[in-house]
């Protein structure tokens, strides 16, 4: 196997997205993505049946699409790398089975990985803002030290610190229950705002007064918080569905005055509670972990004013914030391959085929042993 | 004629089937677990290649079971198929999974002119479908595969792990209360309609049923 420069192809069916992706060393090769979610629109969430469903027959004509994008035939290619897990079971499936045939059909070793960590690994793809990474006399780009990553899609929220990309990577603070998309989509329907949930709730938001009513930041009392000293339990993680809850509440109670429901003033002020409550926190754990450079990850990147408080607050805290282009910051392939060919350049041994997706991965599992 | 055939609507399972050698198989592997699919069937299917000591190359076609059965497990063997067909470049095949039951069946001395083929479908539901044989001829699917409760098939003589589940309510024969699809008799129906110069499925799954997902409704306003 080519462990200095490896051609790798990344596959990534965690959630509605089928991904395949190709990448030589730290060159991004192709990133071929094939989205179900039109398909869950007139649910107002990512249904993982359909989603499943999806993944299989999308599966093959990505592949195809992304070997003739990046002109690599798979004989050449030097390892697969796929998804394991965290994700929806059902979905992941579909991937690390075709992956495991996709490796018995070529010989080619195989890697599962971890979907989180994986987020991270686009920050070393060249081109990139690659998370403050530095670049010397042609070798492969490496990531700050003292880096976090923060993760907010609608399927996680999630605050990592990342001490080494290929075996070393903890968990600060996570949802406890809905993921911060996740709330966003709840929200737009409350709302009739329409799904995905992110998008349109950020741009009405635009119009509103996000000062006007005062939604909960959940986990936030000191009961929650504790101090640098003595934290405690949920220092850095966050809580949603409370949220959720006020904001149906605080509409039923227009409703039940026959007032018009102020949307924009609502979807401001939930907008904020939410960005509010994740910069904050995110921020605190950086500042009490020493990291220095933070890489933000996850679709709802997107959201513009995640990014704009995000990044005024690790700003005034002296932290960078690495954004990678919104295509790599959504699920995809190209991550997967990424975090694989570090592990190849690393010397770390391929996980075989006999693994299982697991939907419920430690972000400690990097990848998974043979 | 070189088939690799794979099933995994109910247990997982693969075989290299030929009409080039006596006894017609030349490996299979099959697990009793339903729910490991994505764990135990790349392996089978590299250790039955290696041991058979067949590569792609070799293969003239593959034959998958599209169901139906549970759908996670369903979708691991489709999965699998369709990728090894696409990188191999060779034809893939679908068969209606309970095809394997009742050629298994048909080549028993349990055979009739006409009964069911009856798997679990969970949910207190089992996946069906009735055939019949004439002698010396290959089992005609009639009617199916349907989902439907045990209490509400036709009365028939019943086939299959399905039929031994629900004895209560349907004529089970003993013998195959236990049996499960295999892909070892997929592969021997398809190389046999092959012959017989009869086409095949594609590998579209058939599920059967939608997905449990609903649209929501309106919300209710507080008044
Ligand atoms: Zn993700």
């Amino acid at each position: 196997m080519n462990r200095s420069q490896p051609l790798v192809l990344g596959i990534e069916s965690s959630c509605d997205e089928t991904g395949v992706g190709i990448v030589r060393g730290t060159t991004l090769l192709t990133n071929t993505v094939s989205s179900s979610m039109d398909e869950h629109v007139r649910f107002g969430g990512v249904i993982p049946e359909i989603a499943s469903r999806a993944h299989l027959d999308a599966f093959v004509p990505t592949l195809e699409q992304a070997l003739t994008d990046a002109s690599v035939t798979l004989d050449e290619v030097d390892a697969i790398a796929v998804t394991s897990g965290p994700g929806l079971a059902g979905a992941l499936m579909v991937g690390v089975c075709a992956a495991k045939a996709l490796a018995v059909a070529t010989g080619k070793p195989l890697y599962a990985i971890n979907h989180l960590v994986a987020h991270v690994g686009v920050g070393l793809l060249d081109g990139q803002d690659n998370g403050g990474g530095s670049r010397q006399n042609g070798a492969a780009p490496r990531l700050p030290e003292n880096l976090g990553a923060l993760l907010v899609s609608g399927g996680h929220t999630e605050i990592l610190k990342i001490n080494s990309i290929t075996d070393d990577v903890v968990l600060l603070g996570s949802t406890i229950d809905d993921a911060a998309g996740e709330a966003y989509d709840k929200v737009a329907r409350i709302l009739g705002l329409g799904y995905p949930g992110g998008p349109a709730i950020d741009k009405v938001a635009r119009t509103g007064n996000p000062k006007s009513i005062r939604f909960p930041r959940g986990l936030s009392q000191p009961k929650y918080m504790g101090t640098a000293e003595e934290p405690g339990r949920h220092r850095y993680d966050w809580s949603f569905s409370g949220l959720k809850t006020a904001v149906a509440r605080c509409v039923e109670q227009f409703e039940a005055r026959s007032e018009d429901i102020p949307v924009a003033d609502i979807a401001a002020a939930f907008q904020e509670a939410v960005v509010d409550v994740i910069s904050s926190k995110a921020v605190l754990a950086c500042r009490e972990h020493g990291i220095k450079d933070v890489l933000l990850g996850g679709g709802v990147a997107a959201n513009s004013r995640l990014r704009e408080l995000t990044s005024q607050r690790c700003a005034s805290a002296g932290i960078r914030l690495h954004v990678p282009p919104l295509n790599l910051c959504t699920d995809n392939g190209a991550m997967v391959a990424a975090l694989g060919a570090q592990l190849v350049m690393a010397g770390v041994e391929p996980s075989g085929i006999r693994f299982a997706p697991d939907s419920s991965l430690p972000v400690t599992s990097v990848s998974l042993p043979a | 004629m070189l088939i690799l055939a794979v099933d995994t609507s109910a247990v997982a399972s693969a075989a290299l089937v030929s009409d080039d050698v006596p006894e017609g198989v030349l490996a299979s592997f099959s697990t009793e677990d339903t729910r490991s699919h994505a764990e135990v069937l790349a392996p089978g299917i590299q250790e039955m290649l290696a041991s058979a000591e067949i590569t792609g190359e070799d293969i003239d076609a593959l034959v998958v079971g599209v169901g139906p059965g549970p759908f996670t497990g369903l979708r691991s063997g489709i999965a699998t198929a369709r990728t090894l067909a696409f990188v191999w470049g060779k034809p893939l095949h679908g068969m209606v999974s309970l095809d394997a039951v009742a050629l298994e069946v048909a080549e028993s001395t349990a055979a009739v002119p006409e009964f069911l083929v009856v798997t679990d479908a969970r949910r207190k539901e089992v996946y069906w479908a009735r055939y019949t044989l004439e002698d010396g001829r290959l089992p005609h699917l009639e009617d199916g595969p349907h989902v439907s409760f045990a209490a509400d098939l036709p009365d028939l003589p019943a086939f299959g792990a399905g039929a031994g589940l629900y004895a209560d309510s349907l004529d089970c024969h003993p013998e195959f209360a236990q049996e499960q699809p295999d892909a070892l008799y997929l592969g021997q129906f398809a190389l046999a309609r092959l012959a017989a110069g009869n086409g095949l499925l594609d590998s579209t799954p058939l599920y059967l049923r939608e997905s449990d997902a609903q649209v929501p409704g309106p919300r209710k306003r507080a008044l």
